[in-house]
């Protein structure tokens, strides 16, 4: 039915064409077009990767007299990402005699729980916000409600302000980690700063106080 | 009994529509379907929770490879009759006192890859023909601070397409300290936003954990 159907040639009598469509067998065609249109939408759906946005504030040039701007001991929260995925943490001001660090690591119970701890006024906001609006109780365009959520963010005054610093043997996915937990606890203000001398001391010393601790435990 | 007859005609089932539908589909996918070159050096990218797609045109890429060579990238902007990739070569060139020929920038706008060799390498990379060879010659961009070609390709590439937006696109385990420096000079270069390449993961934060 589908062939091409070459006619012979009856002996000496009228020629006759057949009846019927001439149909042409489609099989090989199809195939390649599905082989080919699996080979494009794998393609289109995987190649797309994903961004994240940060913004970093602007560097104070060596001739500018800017202060750099002040910010309460009590609300700061520093993070240190340490080597071997390790987070450390502590509060306020260092002091070298003083403060201790607290070793956590990048889990959900980990510095996830530290900052919700600290930011559950703000996150609790943002959360019922985005509830009332999934609800309908607020009318609120998609935009305007991030532009909403950013307003949130900017009023409040109860939050920690985050200050992050890489040690020199952290990998870059930690620091890709801790701003991506900045964004799902919904830290309003975190700002990477670069590492001072009493921070490494007082890393290098947590570092030798673990490596104490578990020798001292195996033996 | 007279026996049922069966027709000899072989069964088949008419595939036209089914032909038109992939025809269709195929074009769709073919006409939206981007292309991005092969890069020379795998990075696997970090995992985040950011949805936010990677931009199409005005991007400039640095990479930052597994063995901490650095490369850069910088697309033909929206429209490839505006030719932004031989023109920052060219200007990339004129600071180095290097003549690049119209044949190079033609082939230097063709192949989007990104650019891993010293820019004293550039001719005789552009000039290759073998993969093997150019690989061989990617030692990555030299960023520090007697030769900072990095820091000119951020600058030309700036100066050529103002709109050119930063991508950083790290190895999920670089040390930290060379996506620093890399960071520090684009910062001097006046570049504070940066969109960094991630794969997507999810993660959500439970009720429990809010209302503790």
């Amino acid at each position: 039915m589908a062939d091409i159907q070459v006619q012979e040639k009856s002996r000496g009598g009228k020629k006759k064409p057949k009846k019927g469509d001439a149909r042409v067998d489609m099989t090989p065609m199809v195939d390649l077009m599905s082989l080919l249109i699996t080979f494009f939408m794998l393609t289109a759906a995987f190649s797309k990767p994903k961004v994240m946005e940060i913004v970093l504030p602007e560097k104070i040039k060596k001739d500018e007299k800017v202060e750099p701007p002040k910010i309460a001991d009590s609300r700061t929260l520093n993070i240190i990402l340490g080597p071997e995925d390790k987070v450390y943490w502590y509060p306020g001001k260092a002091d070298p005699d003083v403060t201790i660090l607290q070793e956590t690591d990048f889990s959900a119970e980990g510095i996830r729980q530290v900052l919700l701890d600290r930011n559950r006024a703000l996150f609790r906001k943002i959360d019922q916000f985005e509830k009332d609006v999934i609800a309908g109780k607020i009318d609120i365009r998609q935009d305007s409600m991030r532009a909403a959520i950013s307003q949130l963010k900017k009023d409040d005054d109860t939050g920690p302000i985050v200050l992050i610093k890489a040690y020199k043997t952290s990998k870059y996915k930690n620091f890709v980690d801790i701003i991506d937990e900045m964004s799902i606890v919904g830290i309003a203000r975190y700002i990477f700063t670069d590492i001072d001398w009493v921070e490494e001391k007082l890393v290098v010393d947590a570092i030798n106080r673990a490596t104490a601790t578990s020798s001292g435990s195996a033996q | 009994m007279p026996k049922i007859k069966l027709g000899t005609k072989s069964p088949r089932i008419d595939m036209t529509p089914m032909v038109d539908l992939f025809v269709l589909l195929l074009t769709f996918f073919i006409l939206t379907a981007t292309f991005r070159p092969q890069e020379t050096a795998p990075v696997d990218t970090p995992f985040s929770v950011s949805e936010k797609p990677m931009m199409d045109a005005n991007v400039m890429t640095v990479l930052i490879a597994k063995d901490n060579r650095i490369f850069f990238n910088v697309d033909n902007g929206p429209d490839t009759i505006l030719k932004f990739r031989p023109k920052i070569l060219a200007e990339m060139g004129k600071r180095y006192n290097i003549e690049f020929t119209d044949e190079e920038l033609r082939l230097f706008e063709r192949t989007g890859t990104s650019v891993g060799v010293p820019i004293q390498d550039m001719k005789t990379y552009l000039s290759l023909k073998e993969t093997d060879d150019k690989i061989a010659l990617e030692k990555g961009v030299p960023i520090d601070s007697a030769d900072n070609q990095l820091a000119l390709w951020i600058l030309f590439a700036r100066q050529v397409n103002p709109a050119v937006q930063t991508l950083i696109k790290g190895d999920a385990d670089v040390d930290f300290p060379i996506v620093k420096e890399v960071l520090d000079i684009l910062q001097d270069k006046n570049v504070n936003r940066f969109n960094l390449i991630t794969n997507l993961r999810a993660v959500e934060v439970t009720d429990t954990e809010i209302t503790e």
